[in-house]
């Protein structure tokens, strides 16, 4: 149990709106990339592996095939510099990390597909 | 201004700072801290205010201790010139802080908090680190202890020489050996003050603070770096 001090510190560092998003959904994810002076928005866009931790430690894992390379590229949920997550497609699975993709290649790694559940409905455009 | 706080490390956490880089903090309750005591010049020989923090329950505090924050009405006080007392409940964590001269402008009784800290940037911490009790060479000093084969027996985690032989025919002073390690006074300078919030008396300062969660440290004003 962490410490009500401790939380209440963490919170000006959370986002006021969760993002949305499970392990298996297909997303783009839609970072501040500071360019000199100008700020312009990157995507990296793959799949959801793994979401680890809590509070502001909170980050998630995508991972996406880039030349037949595995790439694989943590972010902090909480972080400023994410500006949002589009997830594309949701996937059935049955379990919380899907480490086991790293093994596979090509038409093994496909996740079958569901519908969304009813509190998934996309946000069109989350805040900052 | 140079009067510092006392209080309690809570723990460790990240924020985000305003660029968007996450800061690993230590958040500290530092308050309310009561002023107990002025020591004055001509009374004590030195100009100090002495602070308490977290109460004591009165039935664990000595007759003493809670004498010295409120007036007991025994009769030896009666019959000498009253003092002034801060009429609070006895602190379990009573530190002095030095002052240069009597300006500082603080009353017994009057209740601090971060507010005291205002327009400081940079921090000391003085927390008592965690006790490892009589610890060998190789938790203490990192040291890399002996071989574990090679006709090595019985003293895998010894130091190994600890000097020279009939000249200088002792031990230097300060050589690193097996000892208490831990439960010392630590004194953290210049960590920045991230956040101040006055109504719950937390600070949030840069960086990691000696001691266990919940231990008590003394918070003072950066004595280097005064920017």
């Amino acid at each position: 149990m962490r410490n009500n001090l401790i939380l209440a510190a963490e919170k000006s560092s959370l986002r006021e709106q969760p993002l949305q998003f499970a392990v298996g959904d297909s997303v783009d994810v839609h970072t501040r990339i500071l360019e000199g002076t100008k700020e312009r928005i990157q995507i990296f866009s793959g799949v959801v592996i793994a979401r680890s931790g809590t509070g502001t430690s909170e980050s998630f894992t995508v991972r996406r095939i880039v030349q037949g390379e595995g790439v694989e590229r943590n972010f902090p949920v909480n972080s400023p510099k994410i500006s949002h997550i589009e997830v594309k497609r949701h996937a059935r699975v049955r379990r919380a990390k899907l480490f086991y993709l790293r093994e596979r290649t090509g038409k093994a790694t496909r996740l079958k597909e569901r519908k969304a559940k009813p509190w998934e409905v996309q946000v069109s455009d989350s805040t900052k | 201004m140079s009067v510092g706080l006392l209080g309690r490390k809570i723990g460790m956490t990240q924020v985000y700072d305003a660029d968007g880089v996450i800061v690993p903090v230590t958040v500290i309750e530092a308050g309310p801290c009561v002023v107990l005591q002025v020591r004055s010049k001509e009374k004590d020989g030195y100009d100090a205010v002495q602070v308490g923090f977290d109460d004591r329950p009165r039935g664990k505090a000595s007759r003493a201790q809670r004498g010295h924050v409120a007036a007991l009405g025994g009769r030896r006080q009666q019959s000498g010139a009253a003092v002034a007392k801060a009429e609070c409940e006895p602190k379990r964590f009573i530190r002095e802080f030095r002052c240069a001269d009597s300006s500082h402008g603080l009353q017994v009784g009057q209740v601090l908090g971060p507010a005291a800290l205002e327009g400081v940037k940079f921090l000391d911490v003085i927390g008592t680190t965690r006790g490892h009790g009589f610890t060998g060479v190789m938790v203490r000093h990192n040291f890399g202890g002996l071989g574990a084969s090679h006709g090595v027996k019985r003293v895998h985690r010894s130091p190994g020489s600890i000097g020279q032989s009939a000249d200088p025919s002792r031990v230097f002073p300060g050589t690193k050996m097996a000892g208490q390690y831990g439960n010392e006074r630590v004194t953290v300078k210049n960590l920045r003050l991230v956040r101040v919030d006055n109504d719950s008396n937390v600070l949030l300062v840069r960086g990691a603070v000696p001691g266990p969660n919940g231990g008590y440290v003394v918070v003072r004003r950066s004595a280097k770096n005064r920017s």
